[in-house]
């Protein structure tokens, strides 16, 4: 018995470094070598880390400097106009996509005749020369702490994943960018930086993963001060793994994909995986509050940390001991959960671990009309059965990912062909201008994945949807990991977009859908765009008292002065419409720079007041100065 | 903003003189409605309606037995629901064409108003707003709609209507449902009502006919709007239920109304006939006459959604359930009633104005015992006429006025269209009064008043046509300041319609008009009358006089005679009585304040002004 266990836990084990991580090479670690001792000695007994990093200091060297992902990954049309997605990473890797280029072109009016090519390479003349605080890098010097003023460095840690900081980055336009960038390699390496940084008066940013959408990372231009950029990522161990508790304590400059694979390695896992999980850290999580696509079976960020290390200017916080839960007045944990950075830097975080499920099964459901697909997601949640992952998709996002079947695949084979054949010969009821497709993920023991299977397809059958089969779903959440490259597809086409979530109470799931696409094709219209804009969205969480919903809109921005500020408008717009439908300013994403004018009316006056206190009393001289949420 | 279009009037009568009616009732029909939605059967949306949430609640605060509301509900539903049938729709457009073939010269529409509607309804719910002048009304838009292939409207009716025997079913089978007058406190008519209409305008299953104004107006002017039908109509687009609203308002305009006589005896405190289709078929003597062209006019679509930006904050809907009952907000409430006199003065904007109604206006000024006994001379009306047309262009009036006719045929046959009202004798216009019926003794004086005055409230109701394109620049004349026409708008503003809140704007709009035809001209610091032009002055000036003596009559009234605690029902005819004396002792020259129209008017402008106070029994 245990042996068979065991033996199921390493198949698993690797059944899921293929599914995740096992499809993103991880490179040779060319840093290993300036590990501070000191930090060293502290892990080496019960680090159970091997020494390959995902992340190494240079993030450009593997990491596009002016788009998302890996350099070597990218969509592009080749002479034949056919799109073909680069590299070896995913497994899309190495395909051609036929059915993109007259999607792309019908939808957007773009062709891709019409090329807006971004600049090869970044110009050092471009970046403003570091204003440096003398004192502060001779001590920081002297620690031991690796450090930075390399233009390459700090423009790579002055931004975000916001259209607009990709799109200056394109143009080969650079603002304010941070003068230093420091990389901590353990607790005590950032409890000196940010005593030093006290003492001298700078300002500190932490920098996670760096997918921020939020305008989080930008350096405020007003900032005088000396801008130090404390990047994290070298800070990746996990200290120790207590497995009488279920819980590991990990360092947090860890992404989420290596955290998996670490974990993984010793049969858990933590369940844990955001859509930006290649690249975003621990820290990150816990700083924005993050939320994670089997948040039904794990929970999110807030239901998963046990245990949180956070260095202010005042010190250190964290709790006097790992207990599951306490009433000891307000929870110090929400006070450093969601902080945005604006207090200090998270270090260390115990998190809970699970075994890894034994048994993993996709599916998907085609429901005759978004309607019926809302009904049923209502449905699932008020029984309290959602699997690890119920999504949603309108029927915008049904063509889009009909448009990026591969050519030839084993795995990707034909999610919309066979659904086509499928609902035109046995249920044509179905309208394929209307219908809309959820995407499910089921986890756990073999036996109780199927029953629990059984359960969601039976109410799906009473709201008329139809079982679609497992691959389709696979691919549904496949599609996940390369949205983000083909954004920067679209803007080597003259076609921009981004997405963005809120979340929101069930009885407004479909009037808020509605009415934020329309909002949208409307502001486009107004301003100017002179083709109907992408506009779409998909219900990705279900909770008991409401749902997240995502939005995507792109457009293509041929004749336009000023496309980023058009952009902006729209989405200024959307948010609008948001709030008015009832919807939250943020699910996940958070608040940052780019939705602070919301905050008073998201919080009231009296909470502004509250975050706005311990902001002074933690940070009286706002060291921690990147101006985020408050 | 132009929200009129005055471009192609087309006259859908001419095509159903020379082709088969039963050929047009049996056309084939498919308009192509909201979001390609099919229209939601009776069944489904009264099922809709008793099973919403927000009845639920509303039967929890009624206390009373849950299967007893239910029962109530469904007997009000049953009363009240339109049950939409293609078929009736044919039957009604055959008898439609033959009636309106024969009372109407023509009836002309404007074409891009119609495209654009066709074009809104499958964007948004439409809500149609067409004013109320005649029952003839009541089918008409339909009937152009059901022409031209657009989704037919359900209507908002007056319960009365329902009642008849037959016509009542055909107007259900129609498209029209049914209201209670005067529901007061009836909570839990309110909220099936309120359901009902916001279930319609949410699905989208139909445009959404309704009368702003709440009722037909007696006068012909417009009505102050009624707010409650606005509020339900617009309370899914306040709740984010739909992503927008569309308003399409529509201006009816009658070169002579059928009800004209009996709309004038009413406002002399004679009762109206009750709604019954006996009396429908009496009325068919009406048939015989002529009552020359009717236009429609549809508005440009209004989205609801840029009318009310910054107006609203749709938040305040975030914090309760959206369905649970709940009195409007201030803001809302100002917001619905800032809307819904839009609307009407945007139906008066777009209605067209008759040679008559202008001649009416200049009747008016001319003594009653001219009118009734030496007659006014032709050539002196006619010239008037035509100065006053110029004026009225001037004002930015939209005129019915042929242009291939010579003016003077123009008038003479507009006289003859009316001749029930004057009658051209010898160069001279004389007002014509009802027949004497045969008596042994001679009519007292007081009758004798009664016969003019419905003369002279017909006449008053064409020029009420026009009254609108006048009114502003009425309230500035002659050297007021703004302090002045600020008190006059405040007191009149329930006889005419502004919108709330916009009084600078109305007195801006009156000076620049006034400037425009010389009126006065304006320096920075004053308004100076020029002499040159004192004859638009004093033709305003007369314009409104009617009114300024009637409500003083009225206030007189009051002040000396009413006492402290009064009825309406005491005080209406009471000063009838007193006008009827002033008027016999030569002391009252308008008859005008014999119209019970113009003492209600009164009467609400002073409880507005917290003069009067309505005390509930």
């Amino acid at each position: 018995m245990a042996s068979n266990s065991s033996s199921d836990r390493q198949r698993i084990a690797q059944q899921r470094l293929r599914i995740i991580a096992g499809h993103l090479r991880a490179p040779v670690d060319s840093d290993s070598t300036i590990l501070a001792a000191e930090c060293k000695a502290q892990g080496s007994k019960t680090d159970v880390s091997s020494e390959r990093k995902t992340v190494p200091r240079r993030r450009q060297e593997i990491l596009k400097w002016n788009g998302w992902g890996y350099s070597d990954t990218r969509f592009l049309f080749n002479k034949k106009g056919q799109a073909e997605f680069t590299g070896k990473r995913y497994r899309l890797s190495g395909m051609i996509i036929p059915a993109l280029q007259n999607w792309f072109e019908g939808t957007f009016g773009a062709s891709v005749q019409h090329k807006s090519p971004a600049m090869p390479i970044l110009t050092s003349s471009a970046v403003q020369p570091p204003t440096l605080n003398e004192a502060f890098v001779d001590e920081l010097k002297s620690t031991g702490i690796p450090c930075s003023h390399d233009a390459e460095d700090r423009v790579f840690r002055g931004h975000g994943h916001c259209l607009h900081e990709v799109f200056a980055l394109r143009e080969g336009k650079v603002g304010r960018v941070p003068d230093i960038v420091v990389w901590p390699n353990c607790h005590n390496d950032v409890v000196k930086i940010v005593e030093l940084a006290c003492k001298h008066n700078v300002c500190l940013i932490p920098y996670g993963g760096g997918t921020s959408v939020s305008s989080a990372l930008e350096c405020p231009p007003e900032e005088t001060r000396c801008i130090v950029s404390l990047d994290t990522s070298q800070m990746n161990r996990i200290l120790w793994i207590d497995e009488k508790n279920l819980t590991a304590h990990v360092e947090a400059g860890i992404v989420g994909q290596e955290l998996e694979r670490l974990l993984n390695e010793s049969g858990y896992c933590t369940g844990h995986e955001p859509d930006s999980m290649e690249f975003s850290s621990l820290g990150g999580w816990v700083a924005t509050r993050a939320s994670g696509m089997k948040k039904n079976i794990y929970g999110n960020i807030e239901d998963l940390v046990v245990h949180v290390k956070m260095v202010t200017p005042q010190g250190v916080i964290e709790k006097g001991c790992q207990c599951p839960r306490m009433s000891t007045g307000p929870d110090i944990h929400h006070f450093i959960m969601g902080s945005e950075g604006t207090l200090g830097v998270v270090t260390e975080v115990t998190m809970k671990i699970r075994p890894m499920p034994e048994y993993q099964k996709y599916g998907s459901v085609v429901f005759p009309n978004f309607e019926q697909g809302v009904a049923c997601l209502r449905e699932v949640a008020k029984q309290r059965c959602a699997p690890a992952s119920i999504r949603l998709m309108d029927n915008e996002q049904f063509k889009f990912g009909h448009a990026l079947k591969p050519q030839v695949s084993s795995i990707f084979t034909s999610f919309l062909d066979g659904l086509k054949k499928f609902y035109i010969t046995k249920f044509k009821g179905f309208d394929p201008d209307r219908l809309c497709v959820a995407t499910l993920l089921f986890e756990g023991d073999r036996e109780k994945v199927l029953q629990h299977e059984k359960q969601v397809y039976d109410i799906a059958a009473k709201f008329g949807g139809l079982a679609a089969g497992e691959d389709n779903g696979q691919r549904g959440y496949m599609l996940t990991f390369v949205i983000a490259y083909l954004r920067d597809l679209g803007m080597d086409y003259y076609v921009i977009g981004e997405s963005f979530e809120t979340s929101v109470p069930w009885d407004r799931v479909l009037d808020i859908c509605r009415n934020v696409k329309a909002r949208i094709i409307q502001e486009c219209k107004d301003k100017g765009v002179q083709f109907s804009p992408l506009s779409t969205c998909r219900v990705t969480q279900t909770y008991d008292a409401g749902a997240c919903v995502y939005f995507y809109f792109a457009f293509n921005y041929r004749g336009l002065s000023d496309p980023v500020h058009v952009y902006e408008q729209v989405e200024h717009a959307a948010r609008e419409e948001i709030l008015a439908n009832g919807g939250s300013l943020s699910h996940h994403h958070g608040v940052g720079k780019l939705r602070k004018e919301w905050m008073r009316e998201t919080i009231s006056d009296v909470g502004m007041g509250m975050l706005k206190s311990v902001k002074n009393y933690v940070d009286p001289k706002n060291i921690f100065g990147n101006r985020n949420l408050i | 903003m132009k929200m009129h279009l005055f471009f192609t009037f087309v006259d859908i009568l001419e095509k159903r003189r020379c082709s088969s009616d039963l050929g047009h009732a049996l056309r084939t029909y498919s308009p192509s409605p909201y979001e390609g939605a099919p229209s939601c059967s009776t069944a489904d949306l009264n099922k809709a309606v008793l099973e919403s949430q927000y009845l639920r609640y509303v039967t929890k605060e009624t206390g009373s037995s849950g299967e007893d509301v239910r029962q109530e509900v469904c007997r009000i539903l049953e009363e009240m629901s339109q049950n939409l049938q293609l078929g009736s729709i044919r039957l009604m457009a055959y008898t439609l064409t033959k009636v309106l073939k024969r009372l109407f010269t023509g009836i002309f529409v404007n074409m891009e108003g119609l495209n654009m509607l066709q074009q809104a309804i499958q964007e948004s719910p439409v809500i149609l707003m067409p004013n109320h002048r005649s029952y003839v009304d009541f089918l008409v838009i339909s009937y152009i709609l059901f022409t031209y292939d657009i989704p037919l409207p359900v209507i908002a009716a007056g319960i009365p209507l329902a009642g008849m025997k037959m016509v009542g079913e055909i107007l259900r089978r129609s498209g029209a449902f049914f209201i209670r007058r005067a529901i007061g406190s009836d909570k839990l008519y309110w909220a099936v009502l309120s359901e009902y209409v916001k279930t319609i305008v949410r699905k989208g299953c139909a445009p959404l006919e309704f009368y702003v104004e709440g009722l037909r107006s007696r006068t012909l002017k417009s009505l102050m709007p009624k707010l409650g039908m606005m509020h339900m109509v617009l309370e899914p687009y306040f709740k984010g239920e739909v992503y927008d609203i569309t308003l399409v308002p529509i201006s009816i305009s009658y070169d002579r109304v059928l009800e004209e006589s009996l709309l004038a005896h009413e406002l002399l405190g004679i009762p109206k006939p009750k709604e019954s289709t006996t009396g429908l078929l009496k009325a068919t003597k009406v048939l015989q006459e002529d009552y020359g062209n009717m236009h429609v006019n549809f508005g440009r679509p209004m989205s609801v959604r840029r009318l009310c930006q910054g107006k609203i904050n749709r938040c305040q809907y975030n914090l309760i359930p959206r369905d649970l009952p709940q009195k409007p907000s201030a803001e809302t409430q100002a917001c619905v009633s800032g809307l819904a006199n839009l609307m009407v003065r945007i139906q008066e904007e777009g209605s067209l104005i008759s040679p008559w109604s202008l001649m009416a206006c200049l009747l008016l000024q001319a003594p009653t015992t001219v009118l009734t006994q030496e007659g006014l001379l032709w050539h002196q009306l006619t010239e008037k006429t035509l100065w006053l047309r110029k004026l009225a262009l001037d004002f930015g009036a939209h005129l019915n006025w042929p242009g291939q006719v010579p003016d003077l045929d123009v008038m003479s046959s507009t006289v003859t269209l009316h001749r029930s009202v004057v009658h051209l004798k010898a160069g001279r216009v004389y007002l014509v009064r009802e027949e004497e019926p045969v008596r042994k003794h001679p009519i007292s004086p007081e009758l004798d008043v009664i016969r003019t005055a419905a003369a002279v409230l017909m006449l008053a109701s064409y020029r009420n046509q026009s009254l609108h394109v006048f009114v502003r620049p009425c309230h500035a004349r002659s050297d007021e300041l703004f302090a002045f026409f600020w008190f006059l708008r405040d007191i009149f503003s329930n006889e005419f319609i502004f919108i709330p809140g916009k009084s600078s704007q109305d007195f801006e709009e009156a000076c620049f008009l006034l400037n425009k035809c010389g009126a006065v001209d304006i320096s920075e610091q004053e308004v100076i009358v020029s002499d040159a032009r004192l004859e638009v002055l004093s033709f305003l000036q007369a314009l409104l006089q009617p009114f300024i003596h009637s409500y003083q009559v009225m206030f007189r009234y009051l002040c000396e005679d009413g006492g402290n605690v009064f009825t309406e029902k005491q005080v209406l005819p009471a000063v009838r009585n007193r006008a009827t004396k002033l008027i016999l002792s030569g002391e009252l020259h308008t008859y005008e304040a014999l119209s019970s129209d113009t003492q209600k008017n009164g009467l609400s402008a002073l409880q507005r002004l917290k003069t009067v106070t309505k005390l509930r029994e």
